[in-house]
């Protein structure tokens, strides 16, 4: 055991700093209240959305419709929950209850969750369309306020973040329950022989994943005041890819809330700091792939000294 | 071994439902034309599922991701190489397949140098795919060859024509899958990755193969369908993300590997085209179109499972 291996949450946070670094280098007027504001401004429901999928991940699976669903979220806001708050509250609460659903029903007939999310995105989709078939809605004022706010010292993306990773860390890391889930996704059935409804537990971390996911879409529509049904279908990869630079494995439930949370912040950094290098815009996702090649091969790298050494 | 046993068999029967479903209401006129059109634009989702097979094959965690981007990288630079002149089919055809190994040898090395899991390494690669695509496709709008646009719409004793090639191409798997050392080293290494090496399997020869051949796949069909729609565009492979997933899974090939189903990877892409086809001749909204698509694909699935668990 090196000290980089006990400690998997380094190497994102030295990518964040780097990338970080290199943004304030290109561009010195970022460094600031308001410019900080601006690199992480959609970062807060990115980063809920990457914690929902490290909620999957952390039990062995893997959500397909994640993108799907956030959409369908930020929807249901952006009309029900704006216009008759009380129905809205319950539909979302009935999206987090059937998230939790899916999961005990996914345990319980053996089901591969790639495919079922992949099928659930599709149901996801067609609601979100069901809802609001053109762009349109409005956020809630409340809402708009919170997402809005100017805390002193640090902006509000920053404060959040902070936030979401404290919380889920405490959640997941520190609390005993967290432990246990986390277990079923290192040995599901050394846990059920340890006296642990495995099924209860799935239910739970999926029922956090359509938790996170919902506060995702809600937090969507605070910035940007409306909705439409594919407004966050690439939060699916997106969010898949923030687990992996946090240091989180797809098996073992190996995963980090905090190294997930900072690898969601890396890559809305990304986008940023690529369009502050002029880059042509033809080449701005490759760009964020060839950063995400480099994060992972830095990784690499280091864990390879640590098991020669 | 009775046929309702056979894993493929539901999907042919899902679509054989979907099938007369939409014939009823139409009291039975229009069933030719039906199936034509879903055997040109299933052919599509079935070479791409047949290459996504392939890979899924191989083990838990093995899907490619790359699918929609190779499929447009090919098709624009195929194009771009044909540039509309006649005759240059075959030139187009050689540089699509030429980019299918390129993205296929690169997603290989990504998974085997960098140790990354292929779903991170297929989707950080397909994003560099689709610049490379966007940047070659810039404000152009280049028509396929007048002779290949017509190879790609027409049709051979009255099946389209890149149905024949779908057709061939799942024959070719299937007996490369059931009857070659190739193929019964890919069903081992999916069953069991150890054990296949420790048999002697050159399991990494075996998983660069499979990377490779479902990126070629991508690729042929990217070219096809640019050739089939009269060009190429960015998004054109979008919808073949999910697609190549669905139709592996609906045809019966396990999603945990080792084991797959040529026959129900064709029965499933009819399935995904006739379902739509039946559900806006009902006038189903896109909405309620997408809830029934999503909701048919978890109920096939939980039919697949009951069943397995059965027998």
């Amino acid at each position: 055991m090196t000290f980089l291996s006990r400690h998997r949450i380094i190497l994102p946070v030295v990518s964040l700093a780097v990338l970080l670094a290199a943004t304030f280098y290109m561009q010195p007027r970022a460094m600031s209240y308001f410019g900080l504001n601006l690199l992480f401004n959609l970062a807060v429901p990115i980063a809920l959305a990457t914690i929902a999928q490290m909620m999957i991940i952390m039990v062995n699976d893997i959500d397909l419709s994640l993108g799907a669903f956030v959409s369908l979220a930020a929807c249901v806001t952006a009309t029900f929950l704006n216009d008759t708050p009380m129905i809205g509250l319950l539909i979302l609460l009935a999206l987090i209850l059937s998230y939790a659903v899916l999961g005990a029903l996914i345990h319980a007939l053996e089901l591969p969750a790639i495919v079922v999310t992949l099928g659930m995105s599709f149901v996801w989709s067609g609601l979100a369309l069901f809802i609001l078939s053109s762009p349109g809605g409005a956020s809630p004022g409340w809402l708009r306020t919170l997402m809005t706010v100017k805390p002193p010292f640090a902006p509000m993306a920053v404060v959040a973040a902070v936030i979401i990773a404290g919380v889920t860390h405490l959640l997941i890391i520190r609390s005993g329950l967290g432990t246990v889930l986390r277990g079923v996704g290192g040995n599901a059935r050394s846990v059920e022989r340890a006296g642990w409804p495995v099924i209860r537990l799935k239910a739970l971390a999926y029922g956090l994943a359509g938790l996170f996911g919902v506060l995702a879409g809600m937090a969507l529509v605070g910035l940007t005041t409306s909705a439409d049904a594919n407004i966050a279908l690439r939060y699916t990869l997106l969010s898949i890819a923030g687990v992996i630079l946090g240091g989180g494995e797809f098996t073992g439930g190996k995963v980090s809330p905090v190294g997930a949370v900072i690898g969601a912040l890396t890559l809305t950094l990304a986008a940023s700091f690529l369009s502050f290098m002029r880059l042509s815009p033809d080449w701005q996702i490759g760009a964020q792939g060839a950063i995400l090649i480099l994060v992972l091969t830095a990784r690499l790298i280091f864990s390879r000294k640590g098991a020669e050494a | 071994m009775s046929a309702l046993s056979r894993p493929w068999i539901w999907s042919w029967l899902a679509a054989a439902a979907a099938f007369a479903l939409t014939l009823v209401l139409t009291s039975g006129r229009g069933g030719g034309e039906l199936a034509y059109a879903a055997l040109s634009f299933g052919a599509f989702a079935a070479i791409v599922g047949l290459g996504q097979m392939l890979v899924i094959t191989l083990g838990p965690g093995n899907v490619d991701l790359s699918i929609p981007a190779t499929m447009t990288l090919a098709a624009t630079l195929a194009l771009k190489a044909m540039s509309s002149d006649p005759g240059t089919a075959w030139l187009g055809l050689i540089t699509a397949l030429a980019v299918g190994v390129g993205t296929g040898l690169a997603n290989y090395a990504l998974i085997f140098l960098l140790r990354l899991p292929p779903i991170i390494a297929t989707l950080a690669a397909s994003l560099v795919y689709q610049s490379v695509a966007i940047w070659s496709n810039r404000g152009l709008r280049i028509k396929p060859p007048e002779g290949l646009a017509d190879f790609a719409t027409g049709r051979f004793l009255g099946l389209p024509n890149v149905a024949w090639v779908g057709l061939v191409l799942a024959i070719v798997v299937w007996v490369v899958l059931e009857r070659s050392v190739w193929g019964r080293w890919l069903l081992a290494t999916g069953q069991n990755l150890r054990v296949a090496r420790l048999a002697g399997v050159p399991v990494e020869l075996v998983r660069a193969t499979t990377y490779v051949s479902v990126a070629v796949f991508a690729s042929l069909a990217g070219y096809l369908l640019a050739s089939f729609s009269g060009g190429a565009a960015l998004n054109m492979g979008a919808e073949y993300l999910l697609m190549s997933i669905a139709v592996v899974v609906i045809g019966g090939s396990s999603i945990a590997g080792g084991n797959s189903n040529v026959p129900g990877v064709w029965g499933a892409a009819l399935f995904m085209f006739l379902v739509v086809s039946m559900l806006n001749s009902y006038g189903a909204g896109a909405g309620v179109r997408n809830v029934l698509t999503g909701a048919m694909i978890i109920a096939i699935v939980i039919a697949a499972s009951t069943r397995r668990t059965r027998a």
